[in-house]
Order: structure tokens, then C-alpha cells, then sequence
């Protein structure tokens, strides 16, 4: 097959690309181009981190003092409940797999778009309408429920449960035509030589994301029905006054919710895969193992619900079981950082900010997966349930491990998206701010946990003051490298450095298109080869980027 | 202070150290002050030095790939080094199964040991609901503190009124859910005599933080004279203020109001002496007996309008106790005569 | 369609939107499509199958008396019509294939029938249940005896069982027994000092849960019907145009795989719900 030298002379940044094809509100907001609704569903998604983010801000803030700082118990009962439910079901879940990888999973297949567009945008207008419902909610007063709405609290308390689980229950079918549409097209329009073991590891992670997405959602949607029923009709399902049972609603929760982690922690890992091998410039070690265990990961995810409910009463039998299982899902994680750690051996590592944010993944995703280990061994979990060590362990996987790769991910592709390099030197010292300050906010969060401190606290006993003041100060300074990110992203929208077609040395065939790509994607046929195999490009220094060597042979 | 912690953790208060010489606290962990929490300690800190271990020999090793294979100059190629290798595949995935099967199987044993209350743990009734606890205890006497006995094993049977809550004891490492319309179980052998929090762990809405109380462990000798003493709720109260007393203490008033409205049960204002038609068609004049007969065996003469769903209280409310509650509803009732003043009128003002 | 066609030959066919290489690819990715779609839906109902699963394994005397409420001639026919529609829907799959314009519309309009008695039947099996407060939770006010029981109207006590639903449980702590979810069969209150003992015997407490299980399963299956009409009302405007045929018949065959999925539904929840002992 002969190739081209497209990517040797990236187009300037004014010729034409997805962004600037066509104009204009409705070019975009019924767009069928698989690039644009990514890149609506991060500004969406974005916005959703900014809301969920001040909320946070609020709740530690709050939290300075041993009592009331800011708010009344009430207004902090709902101001948590809504940074959970936001940043939950409004940005990581659909953070990597719709924005991101809405953007880069045709590319990565040499495809012209999602096998099925108009769901694709289907997708993309339930994901608003369901985020203007969840909103809604705030309008009416706010919920009080927490974000895991467990009954009987959440069928009786008097705030706007219902308007939120209904925007919950959209924002599932938002979330399933995505993974839905992931998976048809990964089977069906891979390209003429990719097997699906030729298959960047980006994918495999989005393919195991697709399929617990597909399977787990629905039992989220009608969980969220029955919730709806019970407290609009009193159907007694949940109600214990009604012969009911409260622990079943747990049961269904956590049926989808634990699956849901792995949602969101998947992608990330497939960012990892992709970060670490292409600026260690060394092909991924243990790829295999590495695809198989997001497979393992995913299948494991759907057996270990119950771990959530070691303190409910289930049975000591059905602890033990879910104990177990909790254990063998450690080991397809643990695998992968071993084999990330192995790419770096002998490679040519390069310290630009994607990198940075994927080493300090490694570092945070650790802490975040070996303290799980505390929680899924039953002794300790019994004393350590909904304690802030609980709520430390979860931010450091869903923000040390999701938010970093995520951040890892859009600094990763962002020239793509967008055609422009972002500021470096500001990049990576945010990327620092970014990783202490979560440190400083979260692992004293660790400490005061296993010291007792139980979660959703509004007031607390005197001797967590020193921790929480730490904790909060951590915000802050974390706060302070967000606001630093988004101002040299947005600066180098307008003034940031044409950005050549690969400016990292990435193998994989997103990195053949221009940056940013046509309209459908590519000039010409991508050529399909080994995502990890980086002998055939050059760095060229007069466009800061590597370019494709002639091959030498066909890889057909 | 928590550097000083730390220092204590890092250098004497080691993993594996079986029940440590002291229940003092450590960086990590509260005191310890029940029997179970030294092997739940034990086990957290074994937890914690095999996470440290690895954790460090990890970051180390990305540290060390860091700076030594980082890229000098732009265009640098690394050498070739091989992409997969079976072995150490198996072997990395092999150590960390062993690893984690031990910390299952610890954490398993350890488990099973708490939830296995021996059978004849002193049993304490729990109930939890928005937003306080209660505690009653075997003789019918009710506490918002939770008393117990040091060394001794004590079960709490809970369940709760109205929403999920959950009972957490940092110091006894225990921690149960109260689901409604269900009973759950906890038990503990407490070891120091002291103070110690309990919390509300689940979120039950507004006063959830507020929902906290204490265990105040006592000697037995202690508990018994302690429980003696309370028990007799009456000490030093006249009998109106007494029956008030009862009235709050064993529930009276969650069904009856005083203020003239018919709640589950009827109102206690203005029954005394009042005329009373029940569902079987019979009547009567709300006398002593009457009052008597209805605390005792309550099914017997249920009056016209309500359900038959209050329990008997026979052996849990004494003679005397009776009494004070007679006295209590005649303050409330004008049809009693009132030669007593109306000690508790206030309470019954609508 | 509104996507542009650059890119493509002149004898691409119309219906191939612009990123699939071939009809064939495009056809097989819908269809795959709608299998994920119905696996989604199995696990929507099967959410619920659970609940049925858990409640019926704890309660086994409330489903084999509330069951008895329940007409089964009423519900025989609906699976009757509903297989019948099957057999229409798969007959206006083929006659698209075929390319046989009239019979297309004739099938499509059988099945939006038998859809329309469906619902019809369905909704007088709900007025029934209605006018006799056969309903969920706090809205069951049902004063009969299951029909076997006819003779001896049983005088269950719903409001006592109701009562509560306001402020928790009302007893008395030191005395309170958990008020629901005793997983051993109990009678309600009272019940058996007013008699009522049929051959069904006495109502057990709780009669409500299967009649809120019995709503939820059937209303959302009832929804489903409705979205499936709404699709074949789709479809028969798309034929009146006469854009299927034998070179473009996808849309005909996925609503297909969605219809017979509703009525495989139907076929366990007729079962369960009506046919148990």
C-alpha cells in the first residue's frame, strides 16, 4: 500500500477540518460527525466538572470548622448530595468514554465515524436532556438523598428525589447508546488488517467499558423506576412499613453502581496504556495481558456488589463470597501496573504534561488500589465502612485514577482536538499542583477515616479539626492548579502553536490524521499497523513532531 | 501531633505485634477498647506493611526508570528490549494471588469471630432512629448512653424506627446497619473501662452528624451498682412527676400525645375519668383499674377507632410505676379530681 | 438521510451512509446494534424479575393468594393475540425481503391490531383490579377474599398494615416488633379472630407487594408495547412510501427483533404472574 506524506506537511491550522467545515449553532448541535459531539460532550461534560468541582470547594470549606461554617446541615446534606450525583453521573462516566472517546475511537479504527451517528447523537441529546432534569432538581430545592438514593431515606425525605433519579434514569440511556454504538463499532468496521488483537489498548479498555455499559445501566434504569414508583404511587417495594425491603434497593444499586467504577476507571487505563508507551517511545510490555485483564476486570465487576454491604446484614456466607471476589479483581489491576512499569524499562521517556499526569496516575492509582485492600478484607472493612476512608479510597481511584488519566488523555489528544499545543512549562506545573494537592486533601482523609471519622458528616467531634483543615487546604491548592489548566487550555485555543500531526510520536492511526482532522477524518487511508511499534517514524525538529518513514514493506 | 503518631506507628507499634502491650491509639487507629479490635488491628497493620512494601518497591522502581531511561535529546531511540515475557507475566500475576488470598482468609477468620456472639452475651436492646439512639436494657430501663460492662460480652439487638442507621464504634472496631422492620445484631467484649464515641455511620438526613453518643465502659461491679441505681426511675420524683417519667422512658408517648390529639393510640388528656366505648361494643369509666388493665393486656378492650397494635407490657413496667403513671394522667384530665396540682400541666397544654 | 455521500461512487445505494463501506457492513451493524439493544432490554426486565424472585422466595403465601385475583382466560387471550402478532410481524419481515408492497401493509397493520387488543384487554384486566382496590402499597384497599375464598369475606386489616406508611413504625421501641418484612408467613392482624377461613384461607399480611410487583411488570411492559406501536405506525408510513424491499429492509426486520422481544416478555410474565400455585 502506498503512502502519502500528509503528515510530513500538516495542513496550517486555517485550512479546512471538522471545526471549521461549517458554521453556526445547528451545524453543530445536529451534527452526525462523531468529532463534534465529542468535543460538545466535553465542553458539557467540563461545565459539569466546574459545578461539581465548587460544590466540592463548598463542602470542604464548610468543613473547616467543627461546626456550622458556611451552611445550615440541611444546604450541606444537599450540597454533597449533588457534588456526587454530578460528578458521578454527569462527568465521569461519560467523561472518558463519550468526550474523549467519542473523538478518538474512529480515528483509532481508520473509520470515517461511529458505526451508528444519529445514536451517537442520540446519545449525546439524552446526556442534556438528562443533565438539564438533574438540574432541575437544584431549582426545587436541592435533593438530600446522597447519590446512591439509599430507600427508605430516599422515598421519604421531602426534597426533589424524583426530578434527580428521573435525570439519573435519561442519562442511563445516554450512557447506553453509547457503550451500544462502541461495541457494533468495534466489530464491524475495524479495518481490513486490524485483528482485534491489533487493536490499540485504548480500545480494549473502551470495549470493556462498552460492555459493562450495556449491562449494567439498564439495571440503574430500573432501579431508578422503582425508586420513582415507590415514591410517587407508595408501591412498597423498598418501604419496610409496607413489607417491604430496603437492603433489595442497595442490591440493585450496587448491582450497577460497582460495574460503574469500573465505567470509569477502564478508559483510564486505556489512556495509561497508550501515554505510557508512546512518550517511553518503547512498544507497551504485555499487551496482551493487559487487554485481557480489562476483559477479566469487566467480567470480574459485575461479582462484587455486595461488597458495599458488609455492614447491611447480608449473610456471613454472602460476605465471605463477595470478600473473595472483591480480592480477584484486584489482581487484572495490579497486572497492568506491572506491565506499565515494565514499558518505561529501557525506554526513552519523555516528560511532557500527558506523561507527567500518567506517572502520577501510577503513584495515585497505587494508593487508590492497595487501600481497596483494607476494604475488601472484611475485619477491616467492618471498621473502616463509611468512614472517610471510604471516601479517600474511592477519590483516589475516581480522581487520582480516572481524573488524572482523563486530564492525562486531554492534554494527550488535545492537539489533535483542537489543533493547537497547549503552554508545556504551565502544563506540567499544574500537573504537580494538580497531583500535591490532592495528595494533601486526600490522604489526610485516610487517617482521619480509619481514626473513626464517619462520612457525610456535617458537624464532627473536635479532634478531626486538624485533619480536615489540611484536607481542605488541599482543595484549595488543587483548586488552583484546575483554574491553571483550564486558563492555558483556553489560551491555546487562540494562541497556542499549530500543532503538527503527531506531535508525541504516537503509532496508532489517529496520529496519521491532521491535526485536527477533516471532516471525515482522513485524506487518505490510514495504514494499519502495530499501535505500539515506533521504528518507522522520524522526529522532524522543523515542525516539533515525527513524521512516517516510507515503509520499507507492504503491511498488508 | 501527627508527625509524633507517625513516629510512634513507624518505630514501636509495629504489624504483627499481637495485642500490643497497649490500647493506646496509634497514627492509624483509634484506642483499642474490645477484645476483637486487636486482631482487626493486627490485621490492618499487616495490610498496611505489605501495601508500604509494595508501594515503595514500585514507586522506586518508576523513580528509578524515571531518571535513568529518560530522554536526552529529542529523536533519541531506546534500545530494543523485549515487549512480553511469559515468566514474569505468571510470576507478577501469581505473588500478588497468594497475597491477597492470606489477607481474604485473615480477614474472613477475623470476621467470623465477631459476628459469633457467645451465648451468654448480655443483651442490649438498640433502637436507632432520627436523629438518637436508645438503649434499653434488660430490666426495661432506657438510656440515650450506651453503659456496658468491661470484659463481659454484650450483644446489642437493633433495629430502627424509621430510616436506615448504622452503629459505629471506632474503639470496638464494630459497626452494624439498623434497617427497619428488621433486627441486626452486634456484639463486643470491651476491655477498657473509658469513654468512647458511637456514631451514626449511615446517612439518615439532616442531624445525621448530631446523631452521636457515648459508650461509657464500665467495671461490672460498676455496671451493676450503675444499673441499679437508674433503673428505679421513680427515686426522688413524686409520683405525678414519675408517671411523666414513665410516660417518655417506656414509649407511652409515641403513640398517646397529651395536647388532645389521636395519634396511633388515644390521647392521655382528659382520659382519666372519662368515659370509654371500645370496639366489642362494651363501655367503662377510665378508673385505676382501667389504666391497669390496658398497660397490661391492652387487647383486650381496644377503644372504638383505633387498631389493636399496642404490646403488652407486662414484666417490662413495675406496680409502682403503674402508680406514677395513674397519677400522671389524672394531672392531665379534668374529669380526675384534682386534688393534686397539675405538676405537669405544662405538658399538656395544646 | 441527510448525511452527504462524498467519497463514494455514483452507484452507491442511497440508503449507505457515508462512513460504511457496503450495505452488507451497514445492515450487519444495525442488526448487531438492536441485539445489544434487546440484551439492554432483557436486563431492564430481568431487574425486575429479580425482585420478583426475591420477594416471591420470601413470601410464597402472598403470591399464591394474590395470584387468585387475577384472570387467567383474560390473560390467556392476550398471550394468544401477542403470539399471533409474532407470527404477523415475521410474515411483514418477509414479505419486505420479498419486496410484496401490499402484504407488507397488511401484515404491519395486523400486528398494530393485535397491539391495539392487547392493550384493550389489558385495560379491562386494570379496570377490574381498580374498582376493587386491587392495587400497590398505601393504595391497596381490597376488603375481599380471594375468589376461591368467596364464601367467607375475610376482613383483613389493610389499614393496620397501612397505618404506619405515614410515620415508621408507631409501636412502642421497647416493644416494637419490626412491623414488616416478616420473612415467615403471617396472617394480618386480627384476621383470624373475624374468621374468613375458605379454602384459600385467611388473606396474608402484605397481599399489596404482589399487586405492586404485578403493576410495575406488566405497566412496563405495557409501555413497551406502546413505544412498539408507535415504531410499526413508523413503519407502515416508511411502506405506504414504499421505501422497503428487497434491497433495503432493515428497519422492518429490527422493529421485528424489538416486537418478538416484547412478546417473549409477555410470555414469562404470564406464567409467573397468573400461573403460579
Amino acid at each position: 500500500m502506498s503512502t502519502h506524506d500528509a503528515t510530513a506537511a500538516p495542513p496550517a491550522v486555517g485550512s479546512e477540518n471538522y471545526l471549521n467545515c461549517s458554521h453556526g449553532f445547528r451545524s453543530w448541535f445536529f451534527t452526525l460527525d462523531h468529532k463534534r459531539i465529542g468535543v460538545m460532550y466535553l465542553a458539557s461534560i467540563l461545565s459539569f466538572f466546574l459545578l461539581g468541582g465548587i460544590l466540592a470547594l463548598l463542602i470542604r470549606t464548610e468543613l473547616l470548622t467543627p461546626t456550622r461554617t458556611l451552611m445550615s446541615a440541611d444546604d450541606y446534606n444537599k450540597v454533597f448530595t449533588l457534588h456526587g450525583a454530578i460528578m458521578i453521573f454527569l462527568f465521569i462516566i461519560p467523561g472518558i468514554p463519550a468526550a474523549l472517546g467519542n473523538f478518538v475511537l474512529p480515528l483509532m479504527l481508520g473509520a470515517k465515524d461511529v458505526a451508528l451517528p444519529r445514536l451517537n447523537l442520540a446519545s449525546y441529546h439524552l446526556y442534556l436532556i438528562g443533565a438539564l432534569i438533574a438540574v432541575l432538581s437544584i431549582v426545587q430545592g436541592g435533593v438530600d438523598a446522597g447519590w446512591t438514593f439509599y430507600a427508605p431515606y430516599s422515598t421519604t425525605t421531602n426534597t426533589a428525589v424524583v426530578t434527580l433519579t428521573f435525570g439519573v434514569f435519561v442519562l442511563g440511556f445516554s450512557s447506553v447508546f453509547t457503550g451500544l454504538n462502541f461495541i457494533v463499532t468495534m466489530h464491524k468496521m475495524r479495518p481490513a488488517g486490524m485483528g482485534w488483537f491489533d487493536m490499540p489498548l485504548m480500545l480494549w479498555a473502551l470495549y470493556a467499558t462498552s460492555i459493562i455499559q450495556v449491562l449494567a445501566t439498564p439495571i440503574l434504569g430500573i432501579t431508578m423506576v422503582l425508586l420513582i414508583v415507590e415514591r410517587v404511587m407508595g408501591i412498597g417495594i423498598f418501604d419496610p412499613a409496607l413489607g417491604g425491603d430496603p437492603v433489595l434497593y442497595q442490591h440493585f444499586f450496587w448491582f450497577y453502581s460497582h460495574p460503574a467504577v469500573y465505567i470509569m476507571i477502564l478508559p483510564a487505563m486505556g489512556i495509561i496504556s497508550e501515554v505510557v508507551s508512546v512518550f517511553s517511545r518503547k512498544h507497551i510490555f504485555g499487551y496482551r495481558a493487559i487487554a485481557y485483564s480489562s476483559i477479566a476486570i469487566a467480567a470480574f465487576s459485575f461479582l462484587v456488589w455486595g461488597h458495599h454491604m458488609f455492614t447491611s446484614g447480608q449473610s456471613e456466607l454472602m460476605n465471605m463470597i463477595f470478600s473473595a471476589l472483591t480480592f480477584s479483581v484486584s489482581i487484572p489491576s495490579a497486572v497492568k501496573m506491572f506491565n506499565w512499569l515494565s514499558t518505561m524499562y529501557k525506554g526513552s521517556i519523555r516528560f511532557d504534561t500527558p506523561m507527567i499526569y500518567a506517572l502520577s496516575f501510577m503513584f495515585l492509582f497505587g494508593i487508590g488500589g492497595l487501600t481497596g485492600l483494607f476494604l475488601g478484607s472484611l475485619a477491616t472493612d467492618i471498621h473502616l465502612h463509611d468512614t472517610y476512608f471510604v471516601v479517600a479510597h474511592f477519590h483516589y481511584v475516581m480522581f487520582g485514577g480516572t481524573v488524572i488519566a482523563f486530564l492525562a488523555g486531554l492534554h494527550y489528544w488535545w492537539p489533535k482536538m483542537f489543533g493547537r499545543m497547549y503552554d508545556e512549562k504551565w502544563g506540567r506545573i499544574s500537573a504537580i499542583i494538580i497531583s500535591v494537592g490532592f495528595n494533601i486533601t486526600f490522604f489526610t482523609q485516610f487517617v482521619m477515616g480509619s481514626q473513626g471519622m464517619p462520612r457525610r458528616y456535617y458537624a464532627y467531634v473536635d479532634k478531626f479539626e486538624p485533619y480536615h483543615v489540611i484536607s481542605s487546604f488541599g482543595s484549595y491548592l488543587m483548586a488552583a492548579g484546575f483554574f491553571m489548566t483550564a486558563w492555558y487550555l483556553v489560551k491555546s485555543l487562540y494562541r497556542g502553536r499549530p500543532a503538527p500531526a503527531n506531535p508525541w510520536g504516537g503509532a496508532a492511526m489517529e496520529w496519521q490524521a491532521a491535526s485536527p482532522p477533516v471532516l471525515h477524518n482522513f485524506t487518505e487511508e490510514p495504514v494499519v499497523g502495530d499501535p505500539y511499534d515506533y521504528s518507522n517514524q522520524d522526529y522532524d525538529p522543523a515542525i516539533g513532531g515525527y513524521v512516517l518513514r516510507k515503509p520499507e514493506v507492504s503491511d498488508r | 501531633m501527627i508527625l509524633s503518631g507517625l513516629v510512634n506507628t513507624l518505630s514501636v507499634r509495629g504489624a504483627g505485634v499481637p495485642f500490643l502491650a497497649t490500647g493506646d491509639g496509634t497514627f492509624w487507629l483509634p484506642v483499642r477498647a474490645s477484645e476483637a479490635a486487636g486482631a482487626v488491628d493486627n490485621l490492618f497493620y499487616f495490610i498496611f506493611w505489605i501495601s508500604l512494601f509494595f508501594f515503595t518497591l514500585l514507586m522506586a522502581l518508576l523513580a528509578i526508570f524515571a531518571v535513568r531511561y529518560r530522554r536526552r535529546r529529542e529523536g533519541e531511540e531506546p534500545e530494543p528490549s523485549p515487549s512480553h515475557n511469559l515468566a514474569v507475566e505468571v510470576v507478577w500475576t501469581a505473588i500478588p494471588v497468594l497475597l491477597v488470598a492470606a489477607i481474604f482468609w485473615f480477614g474472613f477468620q477475623a470476621y467470623v469471630d465477631m459476628s459469633s456472639p457467645p451465648l451468654d452475651s448480655y443483651q442490649i436492646q438498640v433502637t436507632g432512629q432520627k436523629w438518637k439512639w436508645t438503649f434499653t436494657y434488660p430490666n426495661g430501663y432506657v438510656d440515650e448512653l450506651l453503659h456496658v460492662p468491661a470484659d463481659r460480652p454484650v450483644q446489642l439487638v437493633m433495629t430502627s424506627q424509621d430510616v436506615i442507621h448504622s452503629l459505629s464504634i471506632p474503639a470496638f472496631r464494630i459497626k452494624r446497619d439498623l434497617v427497619p422492620g428488621r433486627y441486626s445484631k452486634a456484639w463486643f467484649t470491651a476491655v477498657r473501662p473509658g469513654d468512647y464515641d458511637l456514631y451514626c455511620a449511615e446517612y439518615c438526613g439532616t442531624q445525621h452528624s448530631s446523631m452521636i453518643s457515648t459508650v461509657k465502659v464500665l467495671a461490672p461491679e460498676a455496671f451493676d451498682a450503675w444499673l441499679r441505681e437508674h433503673s428505679d426511675i421513680l427515686s426522688g420524683l413524686t409520683p405525678a412527676e414519675g408517671g411523666e417519667r414513665v410516660y417518655n422512658v417506656l414509649g407511652c408517648k409515641q403513640c398517646h400525645s397529651l395536647d388532645g390529639a389521636a395519634g396511633v393510640g388515644p390521647t392521655f388528656r382528659n382520659l382519666f375519668g372519662s368515659e370509654r366505648s371500645f370496639k366489642d361494643g362494651g363501655r367503662a369509666t377510665a378508673d385505676e383499674n382501667y389504666v391497669s388493665s390496658s398497660v397490661l393486656d391492652p387487647q383486650s378492650r381496644v377503644v372504638q377507632g383505633f387498631e389493636p397494635v399496642m404490646p403488652t407490657f407486662k414484666g417490662r413496667i413495675k406496680d409502682q410505676e403503674i402508680t406514677a403513671l395513674i397519677a400522671f394522667l389524672k394531672t392531665l384530665s379534668v374529669h380526675a379530681p384534682q386534688d393534686a396540682a397539675p405538676a405537669a400541666a405544662g405538658a399538656g397544654t395544646p | 438521510m441527510s448525511t452527504p455521500h462524498e467519497g463514494r461512487g455514483e452507484h452507491a445505494d442511497p440508503h449507505l451512509q457515508h462512513h460504511f463501506q457496503s450495505m452488507a457492513q451497514q445492515y450487519d451493524s444495525g442488526k448487531f446494534g438492536m441485539w445489544l439493544f434487546l440484551v439492554t432490554e432483557v436486563l431492564l426486565f430481568g431487574g425486575l424479575f429479580c425482585a420478583y424472585a426475591v420477594y416471591r422466595a420470601n413470601h410464597p403465601e402472598i403470591f399464591a393468594y394474590a395470584h387468585q385475583f387475577l384472570d387467567k382466560t383474560l390473560g390467556g387471550l392476550n398471550t394468544l393475540v401477542l403470539i399471533v402478532s409474532s407470527l404477523t410481524m415475521a410474515m411483514a419481515v418477509r414479505c419486505a425481503q420479498l419486496g410484496q408492497q401490499r402484504r407488507l401493509k397488511q401484515m404491519l397493520a395486523a400486528t398494530l391490531l393485535c397491539a391495539c387488543v392487547f392493550l384493550a384487554v389489558k385495560g379491562v384486566e386494570y379496570e377490574h383490579k381498580w374498582k376493587h382496590g386491587l392495587l400497590w402499597g398505601t393504595r391497596y384497599t381490597s376488603q375481599e377474599a380471594a375468589p376461591a375464598a368467596a364464601a367467607a369475606p375475610a376482613t383483613e386489616a389493610p389499614a393496620a398494615i397501612a397505618a404506619p406508611a405515614d410515620g415508621g413504625t408507631t409501636l412502642p421501641h421497647a416493644a416494637a416488633g419490626p412491623a414488616g418484612l416478616a420473612a415467615e408467613p403471617q396472617t394480618g392482624h386480627g384476621a383470624g379472630a373475624h374468621g374468613g377461613h375458605g379454602p384459600a384461607g385467611p388473606a396474608p399480611r402484605n397481599v399489596h407487594l404482589f399487586f405492586g410487583i404485578y403493576f410495575v411488570m406488566t405497566g412496563l411492559h405495557g409501555i413497551h408495547v406502546l413505544a412498539g406501536m408507535i415504531a410499526i405506525v413508523w413503519l407502515l408510513r416508511r411502506s405506504a412510501a414504499g421505501e422497503f424491499g428487497p434491497e433495503y429492509f432493515a428497519p422492518v426486520d429490527f422493529v421485528g427483533l424489538y416486537w418478538h422481544l416484547v412478546d417473549l416478555i409477555w410470555i414469562f410474565l404470564f406464567p409467573l404472574l397468573y400461573l403460579i400455585h
